[in-house]
């Protein structure tokens, strides 16, 4: 026991008198959580229109005025002729341009019939797509507003309620994520690193010819980052909690449990990777490519898994990030309980147990 | 007996590393394997203290079987690796704290056996291991591989890259730790380092030349070495190498070691072809074998 907190102790001096890694180690979640929070969303906010009215009468206005004073689109600036259009998008501070036909009010009374043409920027288009559905959805509601007292011959409404996060926060569903790719980062390559520097620097020869056991180096390399990785998790939930505001639905206690088992999984992974690799150089870039890739390709964080060729859907199955994720959205999100995730969790379980085993297997307690 | 080595072998792919290599160190010798770099010398290193396996033969190291009886072996040798194998970031007392604790022991507990090594880098105990010297960090290792009294300890090249002041320190602490029971196996490629061992083996391409003490090493040379000056070396050493009945000829610090075919060889009649030569200020005296002579004799 004595060897196994000197040991520990070891790694701890290693870990805190590297302060390259240290920063990597504490910045990175931090700062990943604010770059996936705020600036990558697909949500849109204040996207610059153009207007090209043809007609300057009293319904275009207040359609006009409709669009503007929601807080998805500002004027940019009024276009006289169709010649401007091209120029305002191509000087790429305007998204989209709406052509009011000529004699708009007009034709709305005597027709029953006025056109709006919608013209988006398509170079990004996600946002484009999304321009589109919201001006669409407003000239809908100002038709129905406006038809209130005719009585159509019949209609079919919908009723759409969004429910666990209404508001279409991006940031709930990259929360999960991030927290997933960071727990994995940080527990899987740190370790990994680590033990394949006592390799490269000679020290695991002297280690091999001493009476400490590998399950106690092993062990000894991991305890230290399960404690940096708990201390990531809580500052990720936190961060979410206060800054975006997102709900944690379950019980916290359960989400405390369940990503301790992924760091543990994580962390079996990283030592797995220790014993193939035998310099940090490639410990790093076999966790990268390894690991990280197929976190964010394939874990269902960013690309919905079941819009996937079906073999990458049997592929993304062992991959121990995509089960994490569906427990966090479940216990974040929807609050459920171990009685709706033990699918999961046990997954989970039999990986990390398969990794571990494997690992100790492949553990040389020789050179070669 | 310390260590029994029996007829071991070991190839890596198609390079045949050890060949057939048989030898005992007897308990309390300091043992010298003394051999240029390639010659196997860390490989034999890495079979003894565990760290790989032979293809063909046995080994024993304090009577434990170095496949079977492994984790014993670990418990009771220390071994320096030929690379500065400590951690860098971790300072001098810290480095020698780990190593004491991982051994099961306290620094306090065999404080006697690395004292004389021990205060010469104390001053420095809360200076990084990464920052200390050549000569420092020999010493710091040497503590750490003593730290948990071993019955046999594995020394390889100790002293390469170490200054001479620091090397001869060195080699006098050997002689300290062997009164004190401890048997050494020491590998260098340093010749002038042989002369201090109990017994050495000389070793080249993975196969032992000869085992004996350094004495006897150098009275089974077979010639008669003349040590030649001038005043233009270079010109001195074509010139030699040009003479049909050389045998042998290497430079050696200020001299050129000579031997010649014959068994009648006269001195006077190589002055005469030097002089021919042009060259001037000639010397040619007689000389004692030295164990780099036996060395270069064997390894022809």
């Amino acid at each position: 026991m004595k060897r196994f907190i000197g040991f520990i102790t070891k790694e701890f001096y290693h870990i805190f008198r590297d302060t390259r890694s240290l920063f990597i180690l504490f910045g990175m979640p931090i700062a990943q959580v604010m770059l996936f929070g705020f600036a990558i969303t697909n949500e849109i906010n204040n996207v610059n229109i153009a207007v090209l009215d043809k007609s300057k009468d009293a319904t275009t206005q207040e359609i006009i005025n409709k669009i503007t004073a929601s807080t998805y689109f500002s004027n940019k600036q009024f276009i006289t002729n169709e010649a401007e259009i091209e120029s305002a998008f191509k000087k790429g501070n305007i998204k989209a341009v709406l052509v009011f036909e000529k004699d708009f009010s007009e034709k709305l009374i005597k027709e029953n019939k006025a056109t709006v043409q919608i013209i988006t920027d398509a170079t990004d288009p996600n946002t484009a797509n999304t321009v589109n559905n919201y001006v669409s959805s407003i000239l809908q509601k100002y038709q129905q507003e406006t038809n209130k007292n005719i009585k159509p011959i019949y209609q079919i409404v919908p009723q759409s309620r969004m429910i666990y996060n209404p508001e279409l926060k991006s940031v709930f569903m990259f929360v999960p994520g991030v927290m997933t790719i960071i727990l994995m980062l940080v527990s899987a390559m740190m370790t990994s690193i680590s033990i394949t520097r006592e390799k490269e620097l000679g020290t695991m020869e002297i280690l091999l010819v001493s009476p400490i056991k590998p399950f106690q180096v092993i062990i000894g390399k991991v305890v230290p980052y399960i404690f940096l990785s708990i201390i990531n998790a809580i500052v990720i939930v936190l961060l979410s909690i206060f800054i975006f505001k997102m709900p944690v639905q379950g019980s916290l206690f359960l989400l405390a449990a369940q990503s301790i088992l992924f760091i543990i999984n994580a962390l079996s992974l990283g030592i797995l990777i220790s014993t193939i690799s035998e310099t940090q150089q490639t410990a790093m870039m076999v966790s990268l490519m390894g690991l990280m890739l197929p976190v964010i390709l394939l874990s269902g964080f960013i690309f919905p898994i079941s819009s996937m060729p079906v073999p990458l859907q049997i592929i993304s199955h062992v991959i121990p990030a995509k089960w994490f994720i569906i427990i966090l959205k479940g216990i974040m999100l929807k609050g459920v309980g171990i009685t709706i995730l033990w699918k999961e969790t046990l997954i989970l379980v039999a990986m990390t147990v398969f990794f571990i085993v494997l690992s100790i297997k492949k553990y040389k307690i020789r050179l070669e | 007996m310390s260590i029994l080595i029996k007829h071991i072998s070991k190839s890596f792919k198609d390079v045949t590393a050890l060949k057939d290599i048989s030898f005992n160190v007897n308990e309390g010798e300091l043992f010298g394997l003394i051999g240029p770099d390639g010659a196997g010398k860390t490989t034999l290193f890495r079979i003894l203290t565990t760290l790989l396996i032979a293809d063909e033969g046995t080994a024993f190291v304090a009577n434990y079987d170095v496949v079977k009886n492994y984790k014993d072996i670990r418990n009771h040798v220390g071994y320096m690796p030929g690379r500065f194998s400590l951690y860098q970031d971790l300072t001098v007392e810290e480095n020698l704290t780990f190593f004491a604790t991982i051994f099961g022991t306290t620094i306090e507990e065999n404080y006697d056996l690395i004292k004389d090594i021990y205060v010469q880098i104390e001053p420095f105990k809360n200076r990084r291991a990464g920052d200390l010297s050549g000569g420092m960090k020999q010493k710091l290792a040497l503590s750490c591989a003593l730290i948990h009294k071993p019955k046999v300890l594995f020394l390889d090249e100790p002293t390469t890259g170490v200054d001479p002041v620091s090397r001869k320190e060195f080699w006098e602490m050997l002689k300290r730790l062997q009164q004190k029971g401890i048997t050494i196996l020491v590998s260098t490629p340093y010749m002038d380092e042989a002369a201090l061992c109990d017994r050495i083996a000389l070793i080249q391409d993975g196969q032992i030349l000869q085992i004996d003490t350094p004495k006897e090493i150098v009275k089974h040379y077979p010639k008669t070495i003349y040590d030649i000056a001038a005043s233009n070396m270079y010109e001195l050493i074509l010139s030699l190498n040009e003479y049909q009945y050389n045998h042998s000829v290497y430079p050696f610090g200020e001299f050129v070691h000579y031997t010649d075919k014959r068994d009648d060889f006269n001195p006077e009649d190589l002055l005469k072809f030097l002089k021919n030569k042009g060259l001037k200020n000639i010397i040619i005296q007689l000389t004692k074998a030295t164990i780099e002579d036996t060395f270069m004799e064997l390894a022809r």
